[in-house]
């Protein structure tokens, strides 16, 4: 399973990886969401939003610590997941010690 | 998909806004019942709402030469099914909206819409279809995170193309245009969604088979 695992993480990583070397150093890789945005006001130049954010961070820096933020809980919780899983079922496999009270899960 | 704050009219926001509300609520309801039931799969629940946080806050490249995220939402679907996939989006885009400035609180119905009902339904279908059809788990799984994650950015081109019509096309060609913009970028990073989706739940087969076996029970019940 680790090795089809690891497999199946290369293909991921080679999905990413290959638009910047098919594009090179020039694409601009903007966001679609501002594309998006973008297409709006050439099809209906004239609209104005009517609302703003109540906060927007004040730096792209401060934007991508908080995206970076948002990765890393939910990775930590994640790998916390993992790593509990992981140690509870090899404490199942293990023939049970002859503690009194001692009950895996 | 992030349609950002005040650009969709005020009777669209309104509109999504309510179409969503009752998913949010029956969600709601649906992980009490979940947690109540089995207290076994809480934290499973959290991983799988962490893992809409991780895979949301990837912007990837992709062949158009732009950028975009996947959503992470299939995992939660297929587990968990697809309401209880709508409480979880919905946190994860409020935390954008406020924190990030990215989608809106005027536009959160219809990201909701988009991210939390329309792609965990796809997902969760097409991971109950194909497992009934006698399909892999691992096939089972890809083409519901993969479809689940490109059926959102599909909703939100025509979210968009409804608000927005094109001058000359209409509704129709505004959709075109839209999707041009996010359904084709979508394709590779829905791809990726996929194969990360059947990687997890490779490992959950191995490490979580008690949770699994206990909410396969629990939607065999309800379905």
């Amino acid at each position: 399973m680790l090795r089809r695992n690891l497999l199946l993480l290369a293909a991921v990583v080679a999905l990413a990886v290959a638009p910047l070397l098919i594009h090179g150093p020039h694409a601009a890789f903007s966001g679609s969401d501002g594309q998006a945005e973008q297409l709006i006001t050439r099809i209906d130049p004239g609209y104005v939003p009517w609302a703003a954010p109540l906060w927007v961070p004040p730096s792209s820096e401060i934007e991508s610590l908080l995206f970076a933020l948002q990765a890393a809980l939910g990775a930590g919780l994640l790998g916390y997941y993992f790593g509990r899983r992981r140690a509870l079922s090899e404490l199942d496999r293990r023939p049970s010690p002859d503690v009194p009270g001692h009950a895996p899960d | 998909m992030h349609i950002m704050e005040g650009f969709l009219p005020a009777t669209h926001c309104v509109g999504w806004a309510l179409a969503s509300a009752p998913f949010v609520a029956a969600g709601a309801v649906r992980i009490r019942r979940v947690v109540r039931q089995h207290p076994e799969v809480k934290l499973l629940l959290g991983a799988s709402g962490a893992y809409v946080f991780v895979l949301s806050a990837l912007k990837l490249p992709s062949v158009t030469g732009s950028c975009s995220h996947p959503t992470g939402t299939g995992l939660a679907a297929s587990l968990f099914g697809p309401t209880v996939t709508t409480v979880l989006s919905a946190i994860v885009l409020l935390f954008q909206a406020l924190l990030l400035a990215h989608g809106g609180l005027t536009t959160l119905g219809a990201n909701i819409f988009s991210m939390g009902i329309v792609g965990p339904f796809v997902a969760w279908g097409l991971y109950r279809g194909l497992s009934a059809a006698g399909a892999s788990l691992a096939v089972a799984i890809f083409f519901a995170a993969a479809l689940g994650d490109l059926s959102t950015y599909v909703v939100t081109s025509f979210q968009l193309a409804l608000a927005f019509p094109d001058p000359a096309g209409g509704v129709a060609g505004a959709a075109g245009k839209f999707l041009g913009v996010f359904a084709v970028t979508q394709v590779p990073l829905a791809i990726s969604e996929g194969l990360l989706t059947v990687v997890v739940m490779n490992l959950l087969g191995k490490y979580s088979a008690g949770e699994l076996s206990a909410l396969s029970v629990l939607s065999r019940r309800s379905a």
